[in-house]
């Protein structure tokens, strides 16, 4: 090897770096795609944990479909009312109040409370488990407890604990993922300040539960009728709160005679939910 | 005809790129979590390898060899394969939306694919022609697909089942990994 093929070599590289960057810096210009520059500004906005919450596929699709008008400001069910403002400000619009909310299982049917109708041994996963015939509690609409929510969660909020799925409501985040996983759909979103709800879903009636489970609303009705605003409404055996006329008056957790209403604890003035009383 | 059809064999079954020759692994581990994204990196890497392999060649007979450069082939293939793919991009997202957006970051992310250098560089070393080297890099990227699918059913599997501690996630894929690769060294006694 001598010098002169050192700098042929040379020669020849710079020679074709150079055609192909000319190329390159050509063909950007003539392959040119105009993009919307708010669609990168809104996906800075919004939080990037790609949960599939709002139902478009992650962030920047949520972030398109709001350029494109075919999505509110508010869409993103993990953003707060800041994100939603960002957004707003970003599109020229005014900004819809965003509701926060939280995932909370209907079932309170933990291992000691319910009665088992066989021992589940096998894949482990709800949704094989419910096509086997329900999981091991003789309940059909109790939690199954194998956790495909946990997995599900883009948050980590979720465990099981003795049975039950809980979920961690500070880190929950509402994206309502955890809500499509459950095969037995107990799993429901409710406002993030809610103060009560019913942790039952079951729909066979009194006799049936009270066989079942020792916890499990029987659809006694004595919450209907005393709640004051008449919020409670009594469905398939089963109680079920309208939030948007609860006002948390504590009323119907003492008049329950199965204690399945459940409150809420808080913590303090801005009244953030950390745990189930 | 004939040695067109041994190369594809060769080049999917008894010369897998993943199982035999252990081009492209990152990919092969990295995205193999559900059919559609495997199968989605397929897509891009079939695209790409073949295109490469064409470009390669000219390269390397039409400007290397003239000048007496052969032995700076892996430097000007991959200056070459980066500057494809970056065009290729460019072309796809003006006019075919659809497919730039089916490939999506795949495309990109194999810019700097070993299997794709590799492809080019065996073309050269088999001493290939232009037509032979083009299937060559098309049917390597076919068993690319091909392994890269099968896997990616198998861990969809394993994701059921319960390991003890120690072994799960990362230590049992790449044990499946192996297995698959033994399975496919079976193919080696294949004859035509």
């Amino acid at each position: 090897m001598n010098a002169l093929s050192i700098i042929i070599a040379f020669g020849v590289f710079i020679v074709l770096g150079a055609v192909i960057g000319l190329l390159l810096a050509l063909a950007s210009k003539v392959f040119h795609v105009e993009v919307d520059e708010r669609i990168p500004a809104i996906t800075e906005c919004l939080p990037g944990a790609n949960c599939g919450g709002c139902g478009f596929p992650g962030c920047s699709g949520l972030a398109e479909a709001i350029v494109a008008g075919t999505a509110k400001t508010n869409a993103c069910t993990v953003g707060d009312d800041e994100v939603s403002e960002k957004i707003a400000e970003i599109m020229g619009v005014k900004a819809e109040k965003a509701v926060r909310m939280r995932a909370q299982v209907m079932c309170s049917g933990t291992e000691e409370c319910s009665k088992k109708k066989l021992t589940y041994v096998g894949v482990s996963d709800c949704h094989a488990a419910a096509a086997l015939g329900g999981g091991d509690k003789a309940c059909p609409n109790g939690c199954i407890g194998l956790g495909s929510c946990v997995k599900s969660c883009p948050f980590d909020a979720i465990t099981v604990e003795n049975g039950v799925a809980s979920v961690d409501y500070v880190k929950c985040r509402g994206c309502g993922v955890c809500v499509a996983s459950c095969p037995l759909h107990i799993i429901e979103l409710i406002p993030y300040d809610s103060r009560h709800w019913v942790g039952c879903k079951s729909v066979s009636d009194g006799k049936m539960t009270r066989n079942v489970c020792d916890m499990g609303c029987i659809g006694c009705n004595i919450c209907a009728k005393n709640c004051p605003e008449k919020a409670i409404v009594v469905e398939n055996h089963v109680a079920r709160i309208d939030y948007s006329k609860c006002t948390g008056c504590d009323l119907c957790i003492s008049k329950c005679p199965r204690k399945i209403i459940w409150s809420a604890a808080t913590y303090g003035t801005d009244g953030i939910v950390i745990s189930r009383l | 005809m004939a040695k067109i059809l041994l190369i594809m064999l060769a080049a999917i079954l008894t010369e897998n790129f993943i199982f035999s020759k252990f081009y492209g692994i990152c990919p092969f581990l990295g995205v193999s979590d559900k059919p559609s994204t495997a199968l989605g990196m397929g897509m891009s890497v079939t695209f790409v390898m073949t295109l490469a392999s064409a470009a390669t060649y000219l390269v390397y007979y039409y400007v290397l060899v003239p000048l007496g450069l052969e032995y700076l082939k892996t430097v000007a293939f991959i200056l070459v394969i980066a500057a494809l793919v970056q065009f290729i991009e460019m072309f796809l997202r003006r006019y075919v939306e659809s497919l730039y957006s089916a490939l999506g970051i795949y495309l990109p992310l194999i810019t700097t694919n070993c299997a794709v250098l590799g492809a080019a560089l065996t073309n050269i070393q088999n001493g290939y022609t232009f037509v032979e080297s083009v299937v060559f890099g098309f049917s390597a990227a076919i068993g690319f697909t091909l392994a890269i699918l099968i896997f990616a059913g198998v861990r969809e599997r394993m994701k059921f089942c319960d390991p003890p501690k120690c072994f799960k996630g990362f230590p049992l894929i790449l044990l499946a990994a192996g297995l698959l690769a033994m399975a496919f060294s079976g193919f080696t006694g294949l004859s035509i």
